[in-house]
Formats: C-alpha cells, sequence, structure tokens
C-alpha cells in the first residue's frame, strides 16, 4: 500500500500507541495537519509552541509513556527548545516532531528555515532528520524507543515539506521492539548482595531516592523494600512521590531547602544507598561535607552519573526497578533481619530532629500565608491531587507542604528550573489523566510566562486548576537579594501585573481571588467544584520566604531555619 | 591531577552529524581536542574516530561515558600505548633551496621519510611513524625552512587481547 509521508508518520505513531498530540500548525508541515484533519486523530491546539512542548512533558510524568509534540519549522522549532532541555535534564521521555523546510531547500536560508537538529543536538538524547520518506516509519518508531529506552529523555524528529508529502509503501508492523541502541542493565548480584551486607553492618542508614525511581516505575518495589530493612528514606525534587510523604520512614527532600531532618539524617548516616538520583548540586551542597561519615551506594541506570559528582564506594549500573525487584528477592531467601537496637536508636535520634525542626510558618496575621494555601490545597484535595509547579518559592513550598503518597504526581522541573513550565505540563497532565485533580501551583511571575494557555484550557475545557501565589514579586530572586544583596530588590518587584481574576475571565476562564486567610478554604472548595478550567488568585504575604535554607556552597548541615 | 594525553578509539554509525555529537562532549566542558581522524570501517554503516585529547584521570573517565551515551556510539576504547599500535602521518612542504638542500636530503635519509612531490626548489616529505617519531622528525626539519604542513593526528589499532580493552 502507498502512503504519504504525513500518512506515515501517524500511522506509525498509532502503532507505537500514540494517541495525543500536542502541537501548533504551519506552513511546513499542512500536509500532517490535513492528515491529522482527515483521520481525527486527537491533537491539542496549544497557543505557543514551548506550551506543545512542557504540556507533552507533562503527559509523560504523568503517564509514564512517551509525550508527542508536533511544531512548524524556523520558529515553530526553536520555541520549543525550553521545553526540550526541561525535559532532558529531568530525563522525560517526549518526541518533538518539527517542520523543516523542503530538503531542496536546506541550508540557503530559506523562509522559516532553521538548523534545528544542530540547535538541539548538545540538548536532546538524540536526533533525527528523515531525508526519505522511506526511512520515516522506521525512524518514528526509532524516536520513541529511543526517548523511552534506558535513561529516557527527549528526541527530536526533523521533517522536511517534501518528505512529508511524498509517496511509499508502507506496511504495518507494530511497536518497535528494539534499536541498535539497546541497552540492557542487569543488576551486578555480588553487588546487590554486598549491599545487603552493608545495610546489616550499618548503624544508621539512609536510603536517597530521585526520579530514577519514579520513571523506572519502582515505587512499590522501594516500599516493600524499605517496610523490611525500615530504614528512613529521603526523596530529591525529582523523588517526590517515590516514596510515601506520610509514611513515618519519609524524611522528605534534603538539600537547599530541604527538610532538617533529612539534611542532618544524610549528614549522620553511615550508610546512603542512593538509588536513581545524580547528586545535584542543590542536594549536596558543599560537596566534601555532604554525607562525611558515610559509605554510599549508588544505584543508576546511567553510568555517566556515577562518580559523577560524589566519589562512591558501590557503584551499581541497573534500572531501579531491576534493582529493587533483585534486593527483594534477596531479601526474602535470606531471611534478613534487621539489627533492632541499632536501627531503634537511629530512628529515635530522627524523631528527634524532626521534633526540634519540624517544616512550619508563622500562621498568624491578617495577610494570608503562601504555605498556608499549599496546605489546604492539600487538605481539600486529600493528598490525591496531581500537582504542577512553576519555578521559584511556589516551587519549594509546594514540594515542602503538599505530601505526595503516589509516583507520577508531583511534576516539577528540577533540573532546569523553567518558569512557565507548569501551567503546560497540567495541560499535558491532565490529558493524560482526565480522571484526577489537577492543579498548578504558580508564582504571579511564572504563571505570565505562558498564560497564554489560559485560551487552550477553555478551548478543550481541560479542568485545570491555576493557585497563585501573588507576592507581587519574584520571590526567589527577591530572597537572595534580601539575603545575600542588602535587600536591593532590583527589578524583581513585579507588583504592576494584570488582574487575574479578570483575565482568567476575558479567556472565558472562572477567576477567584482571595485576599484574606479565612477566604482560602472557601475559594479552593468553590474552585474544586468548578468543573471547568479556574484560577485562583491568592493575595499572599510578600515578606515570606523559604526555609530551611542552605546557602549555596555551605555544607547541607547548616542550615537557616528562618525567622 | 596532571594532564595526559589520551588515545581513545570509538566506533559510530556512519551519519551525518556524528561527528559534532562527539567533538561536543569535548567541547562543552572546555577540554580541546589535540587530533582527531575519521573514516569509515569494513562495515560501511560504521566508522571508526581516532582521536586524541588530553586529560587528568578521573576527566577521562567522565569523557568516556558520555561518549558512551551518544546513540550514534557503539564503542569506546581507550588504547594504552604499550597495547595498541600508533601511527601518524605528516605530509611536510619544504624548501630545497641549494643552501639547504644537502641537509635535507640527508635528515629525509635519516628518517626513513619520502619524497612524494618534487620541484626545483621545493618538496614535500611523507613522515609516518609513532608521534614521537613523527614529532622527532618534524623538529628537525622545521629549522631547515617547514613552509607547510599537515598531520593526520594519530591513529591506532589495539593488540586486541581482550583484557586489555
Amino acid at each position: 500500500m502507498k502512503l504519504k509521508g504525513a500518512e506515515i508518520l501517524l500511522k506509525a505513531l498509532a502503532e507505537e500507541g500514540v494517541d495525543t498530540i500536542f502541537g501548533y500548525p504551519g506552513g511546513v508541515v499542512l500536509d500532517i495537519y490535513d492528515e491529522i484533519y482527515k483521520t481525527q486523530f486527537k491533537h491539542i491546539l496549544v497557543r505557543h509552541e514551548q506550551a506543545a512542548a512542557h504540556a507533552a512533558d507533562g503527559y509523560a510524568r504523568a503517564s509514564g509513556n512517551v509525550g508527542v509534540c508536533l511544531v512548524t519549522s524556523g520558529p515553530g522549532a526553536t520555541n520549543t527548545v525550553t521545553g526540550i532541555v526541561t525535559a532532558y535534564m529531568d530525563s522525560i521521555p517526549i518526541v518533538v516532531f518539527t517542520g523543516q523546510v523542503p530538503t531542496a531547500l536546506i541550508g540557503s536560508d530559506a523562509f522559516q528555515e532553521a538548523d534545528i537538529t544542530g540547535i538541539t543536538r548538545p540538548c536532546t538524547k538524540h536526533n533525527f532528520i528523515v531525508r526519505k520518506v522511506e526511512d520515516l516509519a522506521r525512524t518514528v518508531k526509532e524516536a520513541l524507543f529511543i526517548a523511552r529506552s534506558g535513561r529516557p529523555g527527549p528526541v527530536l524528529v526533523d521533517l522536511p515539506k517534501d518528505v512529508s508529502q511524498a509517496e511509499t509503501e508502507y506496511q504495518e508492523s507494530g511497536p518497535l521492539k528494539s534499536a541498535y541502541h539497546d541497552p540492557i542493565y542487569i543488576p551486578n548480584l555480588e553487588a546487590l548482595n554486598e549491599t545487603l551486607q552493608m545495610i546489616k553492618q550499618a548503624k544508621k542508614p539512609v536510603i536517597m531516592v530521585g526520579g530514577g525511581v519514579i520513571l523506572g516505575k519502582a515505587s512499590d518495589e522501594l516500599r516493600k523494600f524499605v517496610d523490611k530493612v525500615q530504614i528512613p528514606v529521603t526523596h530529591t525534587l525529582m523523588g517526590i512521590g517515590a516514596f510515601p510523604g506520610t509514611d513515618s520512614l519519609s524524611l522528605g527532600m534534603p538539600g537547599m531547602h530541604g527538610t532538617y531532618y533529612a539534611n542532618m539524617a544524610i549528614t549522620h548516616c553511615d550508610l546512603l544507598l542512593t538509588i536513581g538520583a545524580r547528586f545535584d548540586d542543590r542536594v549536596t551542597g558543599k560537596l566534601d561535607e555532604f554525607a562525611p561519615n558515610a559509605k554510599i551506594i549508588h544505584i543508576d541506570i546511567d553510568a555517566a552519573s556515577i562518580n559523577k559528582n560524589v566519589l562512591v564506594d558501590l557503584p551499581i549500573i541497573s534500572d531501579s526497578r531491576s534493582a529493587l525487584q533483585q534486593l527483594n528477592k534477596m531479601l526474602h531467601q535470606n531471611h534478613f533481619t534487621i539489627p533492632e537496637d541499632d536501627r531503634r536508636k537511629w530512628l529515635e535520634q530522627i524523631r528527634q530532629w524532626k521534633e526540634y525542626a519540624p517544616l512550619s510558618y508563622h500562621r498568624e496575621g491578617e495577610k494570608i500565608k503562601p504555605q498556608y494555601v499549599i496546605e489546604m490545597l492539600y487538605k481539600l484535595t486529600k493528598g490525591d491531587a496531581i500537582i504542577t509547579t512553576e519555578v521559584g518559592q511556589n516551587q519549594m513550598w509546594a514540594a515542602q507542604f503538599y505530601l505526595f503518597n503516589q509516583p507520577n504526581t508531583f511534576l516539577s522541573s528540577g533540573g532546569l528550573g523553567t518558569m512557565g513550565y507548569g501551567f503546560p505540563a497540567a495541560i499535558g497532565a491532565q490529558v493524560a489523566r482526565p480522571d484526577k485533580t489537577v492543579i498548578d501551583i504558580a508564582g504571579d511571575g511564572s504563571i505570565q510566562m505562558n498564560i497564554q494557555e489560559l485560551a487552550t484550557v477553555v478551548n478543550y475545557n481541560i479542568p485545570v486548576k491555576v493557585a497563585i501565589l501573588n507576592n507581587g514579586f519574584l520571590g526567589m530572586v527577591r530572597q537572595w537579594q534580601e539575603i545575600f544583596y542588602g535587600e536591593r530588590y532590583s527589578h524583581t518587584n513585579i507588583s504592576q501585573i494584570p488582574d487575574f481574576v479578570r483575565l482568567a475571565e476575558a479567556y472565558g476562564a472562572v477567576g477567584l481571588r482571595a485576599t484574606k486567610p479565612e477566604e482560602v478554604i472557601p475559594l479552593i472548595e468553590e474552585a474544586l467544584n468548578i468543573p471547568g478550567p479556574v484560577v485562583m488568585d491568592f493575595a499572599v504575604d510578600p515578606q515570606e520566604g523559604v526555609y530551611p535554607m542552605v546557602k549555596p556552597g555551605s555544607p547541607i548541615s547548616d542550615m537557616d531555619l528562618g525567622k | 591531577m596532571e594532564a595526559e594525553e589520551h588515545v581513545i578509539s570509538l566506533l559510530v554509525s556512519n551519519r551525518p552529524g556524528v561527528l559534532s555529537r562527539v567533538s561536543g562532549v569535548f567541547g562543552r566542558q572546555g577540554y580541546n581536542i589535540e587530533s582527531l581522524c575519521v573514516a569509515e570501517t569494513i562495515d560501511p554503516q560504521v566508522s571508526r574516530i581516532t582521536l586524541v585529547s588530553k586529560a587528568d584521570l578521573s576527566f577521562k573517565e567522565k569523557i568516556k561515558k558520555q561518549l558512551d551515551k551518544l546513540v550514534d556510539v557503539i564503542e569506546v576504547i581507550e588504547l594504552k600505548r604499550t597495547k595498541s599500535v600508533q601511527r601518524e602521518m605528516i605530509l611536510i612542504g619544504i624548501s630545497i633551496k641549494k643552501k639547504v638542500r644537502a641537509d635535507v636530503m640527508k635528515a629525509v635519509e635519516m628518517f626513513g621519510c619520502k619524497v612524494i612531490f618534487l620541484k626545483a626548489d621545493y618538496c614535500i616529505l611523507e613522515i609516518v611513524g609513532s608521534k614521537e617519531e613523527t614529532e622527532t622528525a618534524f623538529n628537525f626539519f622545521k629549522p631547515l625552512g617547514v613552509q607547510e604542513i599537515a598531520r593526520t593526528g594519530v591513529i591506532a589499532l589495539s593488540h586486541r587481547n581482550n583484557n586489555d580493552i
């Protein structure tokens, strides 16, 4: 059967199980859009290409499947770059299809031509330009395979216009099972045995988990493992939800804005079992004084992450699920018992740290505290929502005060720290999980970076809720200016902002505002009962900072616990 | 740690853009590639890149892992001097005016290089050898009036003792 390139693209995607595309049309992808029109392929039209990439990313994080977006050449393609780097830094599987000028015009500075494969080479896991229609089907499938295999990441496929117009024979072949790049990770059994020995000998062990546990779909295995070994667990920002935040063994997040007890536990532990985390500088603080007394075991799928920042005692290259499954099997076979006396002492010490400095804030006053808003969002959604965040104070407070018990429910730009991520990511998450309440916790700065997506949520009645913690400042930068730059608030006052309620209404969404603490609960209740998109504008205390705080370059045991 | 020269041999897919990915790994971290040689292997779909870079030990390990991660990279091998054959070729364009002709020809004989192009007052010499050999020869010719030079950079093959790679 002879098919056009545009048809082949959609067929190959469907064979790989892709049923949703986030995109924005343009000149060189007209043939593909024509095919989308004819086949009624599910396509969500965003209002800016950056949002298409973030929405695909949010879709991937919430569903655990690959997210797909489609944009035109030139500016359409370059607008996705921030979304691509965001996904790259957090190892999120997305495939970005970009249109390209016809092959004969490539390199001639044609209208809307950009060398997008050149531009994205350092920030994609891999990218392709399809020069012949005969290569198209295979490339599409390979792109999806590469995006989701091994350490996942973004893949870009550049499609010249003449390739989507040309015809070739097409045979259905089902999803691609392997590619020439086909990493297999079997954990080293001896190393896992040694891990168990080290756990047995440890008096003060800590487990640190990262995004790799979520990407590896290993949360259930982790829970089983921890139940058995009774070791306290700290999770990085990317690891939120990998282990239940409400569990008594949970230490919350470590690092710059981590909990006192997570940072103390890491600093004093004698064994740090790290799974699927990469020792980011925001986690480790001053490297020499990170877990100074601990033997470190590092389980990671990416050999390049091991011994990159922190030198480890026992490296294990494996996906998180295989390693934990095997560990659980060994625990079962070996009738593993924990050294109870030692463990009791250690857990008691941690209990004391938790009691000494729990996450807290001053609740009194006339103004709404941003942390209170998040606590109430947690309470009123019963901890069962998918939360996306923007970047800055809103992100840290969300990570601290909303407790997550399930993986794939906290979506945040951890590595790149992309303002403007949360709202389009929430769109992607809601499309992936129509059954869930999806809330973007935003600041008044970052929401304005992709606010045009209000048109998208109204267009498709995507019932995302946006909670703006509105303090009239670029809050996190302001906090640094307050602490490190003598309160010289250079260009962080953004109190010239739109009326978000009226703005939401102008787009056709519902806008609600709270200015007093007692208005918070009724407002959230009202918003949650509205079956469509809602913008909640909370006028919060601009003086509020994120604490604890470790100054950059300081050891994580050196925390400012706030005023 | 002291920066040392390392010879790294890569088998990669023979596709456009691959070299740019490989060199990107070095460039991003501010490391220079001292020499680089790329050509197809017996399998036309696979190319071999042989490159030399100066790096300290820990950085070398990082680079090797980063290279290994690239989808187009099939294999990364570090070639140790004692466990591989390493060769470089240099073409030297040199003046052979009367004053220096005798000295040049003596050196040609001494280093066993070939004269592959000859005019009345100018010739091109080919020197093949280990990097030390080519270097020594080049340093000898330099004061005699070298006008142009082109070097292949090191190419190398391991002795294929599997324990070494």
